[in-house]
């Protein structure tokens, strides 16, 4: 595989939420507007990148069994890492993303891409597809926080479009499943179209 | 009083499916048959219980005296897989026929984010040990319930002919928003 | 690819990542602790002068803390040339639709309400996060008034406080703050 469709795969083709569905708490936890979703997506990006270097590197010392609990050690680290560096530099998006900061070590995405890709490349190929598959995320949380945002409060990005307070429902709870369903749905119906 | 406001308010007013959003994979994922879903929602319970009274012990103890709060996150999801195993292994030595009907999800359970995430929340909020305990139970109750009642929801829906870009994950995810809509009317009791 | 597992290779492996790993963190702590606190620093003082009236001494070098209604209230106190002009009061409430708010709400010398700014929430953004000011009028009705004569709840229970529209949740939060603050004021003496 090239190292260009390594990278782009994340985006559509292996999507990690709209076709993988994987990381779905924090997809719907925090997704209440654009900035917040892209927020917690760069977020991951920055520790799917990091540990999927850190573990190519240090997968033929790891022994078979312990294999788990080291990697989830490293992801944790990485975790840590950029939630101090938040609370210290973003201290606002920090209060926001609260608990799904520290909630990030048990995202499925993290984890399947240390196992599936990163134990088993070298550190070149698990860079790029962290930075892909996290880019990936990023893209899936931001459209679907501007989604709620725009329907919910008439804004993206904080700039509004509409007047009016909006489909209020969209920015809270339900709201969330409301929109990623209807995002996936779409996004099934352009696939179908295409093949 | 304060054990009631804990309770309503975990299981039905801030669910931890429904509004709070951890533990949605498996949510979206165990919850075809109603069957699966009860064994499910029973491991949560036991290692959700356990875990909060062993990170209780963690922050308390070990890692505020020591002045590394920092090491948190580490700390805590390490001991979350370890107990997991420890679950598994002495289950299956003690009561096989528990382990039969839980053994297969607790592999799951480490990465299932409502268990790291109801600890974290009963330490940020301060909570005693008791209230801890009370807090975990509730939550995992909480869990279960919305579970097990989107499990029969979905048992439902596997009859009807749903349009073909539907099925799977838009209609279960749209199934899942109404279930939090009508979670919403409790807002407020308490 | 992966060794063979030996219980000594195990622990080794596991003990030296951990070690690494704690090691790392607390250089990454170190070097974020400064920040951090700077930003928490930063928040308070800028809500301070956010919410008095103009004042030369340093507020948040005396502020006293007291327990009030199971939770901590800070005072602090602005002088301007020696004299007292007002009280902020870091104040908060359990009761908001996503958990805990904490206010900075500032008293003039006389007991009337001079401003109020949010330290922290974690409300609804487009509907209970109007309480910002940033975000909308809803804390200006406060400004001025005393809260001896103007009942500090919403209209809907009776009070003499606009809710912000579809959030009446958050804006009874909002109040319960406020008359917290006002209450520890006054048995306070301060």
């Amino acid at each position: 595989m090239s190292q260009l469709s390594n990278f782009t795969k994340g985006f559509l083709r292996e999507n990690p939420v709209f076709v993988l569905l994987l990381g779905m708490c924090p997809t719907l936890g925090t997704t209440t507007s654009a900035i917040n979703g892209m927020g917690m997506g760069l977020a991951t990006t920055f520790v799917l990148a990091m540990s999927n270097v850190v573990i190519s590197l240090i997968a033929g010392l790891i022994p078979a069994k312990v294999r788990i609990p080291s990697f989830i050690v490293v992801i944790a680290a990485f975790v840590t890492v950029i939630d101090l560096a938040m609370a210290g530099f973003l201290p606002a998006l920090h209060s926001q993303l609260g608990l799904f900061i520290p909630l990030i070590v048990v995202n499925c995405i993290v984890l399947g891409r240390a196992e599936a890709f990163a134990s088993k490349n070298g550190v070149l190929p698990s860079l790029i597809d962290g930075l892909g598959m996290g880019l990936g995320f990023t893209f899936a949380l931001t459209l679907l926080g501007a989604t709620r945002e725009l329907l919910g409060s008439g804004a993206i990005f904080g700039f509004k479009f509409i007047s009016g307070d909006g489909i209020l429902v969209f920015v809270l709870a339900p709201g969330a499943f409301f929109a990623l369903g209807f995002l996936i749905l779409i996004m099934n119906k352009l696939a179908k179209k295409q093949s | 009083m304060e054990y009631i406001i804990i309770v309503i308010s975990a299981i039905f007013v801030n669910n931890i499916v429904l509004s709070q959003f951890l533990g949605v994979c498996p949510f979206l994922g165990v919850s075809n048959k109603v069957q699966t879903s009860m064994g499910m929602a029973g491991a949560v319970t036991f290692v959700m219980t356990i875990a909060t009274i062993v990170t209780y012990m963690l922050q308390n103890f070990i890692l505020v005296p020591l002045g590394i709060g920092y090491m948190q996150t580490v700390a805590f999801i390490l001991v979350i897989a370890a107990l997991v195993q420890m679950v598994e292994i002495i289950l299956k030595k003690v009561s096989p026929s528990l382990y039969q009907a839980l053994g297969i999800f607790l592999p799951l359970i480490t990465t299932n984010c409502a268990v790291l995430g109801v600890a974290l929340l009963a330490v940020q909020k301060d909570l005693p040990l008791m209230q801890s305990v009370v807090f975990a139970i509730a939550n995992a109750i909480g869990f279960g319930f919305a579970l097990v009642t989107f499990a029969g929801i979905r048992e439902a829906l596997d009859l009807v002919d749903i349009p073909k870009p539907m099925r799977g994950a838009p209609i279960a995810l749209l199934t899942a928003g109404i279930l939090a809509l009508a979670f919403m009317g409790f807002a407020g009791i308490v | 690819m992966a060794k063979e597992s030996t219980f000594s290779n195990m622990t080794l492996t596991l003990l030296v990542i951990t070690l690494l790993s704690s090691a790392v963190l607390g250089f990454v702590y170190e070097l974020t602790k400064e920040p951090i606190r700077k930003a928490q620093e930063a928040k308070i003082n800028t809500a301070i002068s956010n919410v008095l009236p103009e004042f030369d001494n340093q507020p948040s070098a005396e502020a006293t803390e007291v327990q009030y209604d199971g939770g901590t209230l800070v005072f602090y106190n602005a002088t301007k040339g020696g004299e007292k002009v007002g009280t902020a009061v870091k104040t908060f409430s359990n009761n908001g639709f996503g958990g805990l708010i904490e206010l900075m709400v500032g008293f003039n010398a006389d007991g009337t309400i001079h401003g109020i700014d949010v330290v922290s929430h974690k409300e609804t953004p487009g509907l209970g996060d109007k309480m910002e000011t940033s975000k909308s009028g809803f804390s200006v009705q406060f400004q001025g008034v005393n809260p001896e004569d103007f009942k500090i709840r919403v209209k809907k229970d009776g009070g003499d406080v606009d809710a912000i529209t579809a959030s009446t949740i958050s804006s009874r939060a909002y109040c319960d703050a406020v008359q917290r603050a006002y209450n520890a004021l006054k048995e306070g003496g301060k």
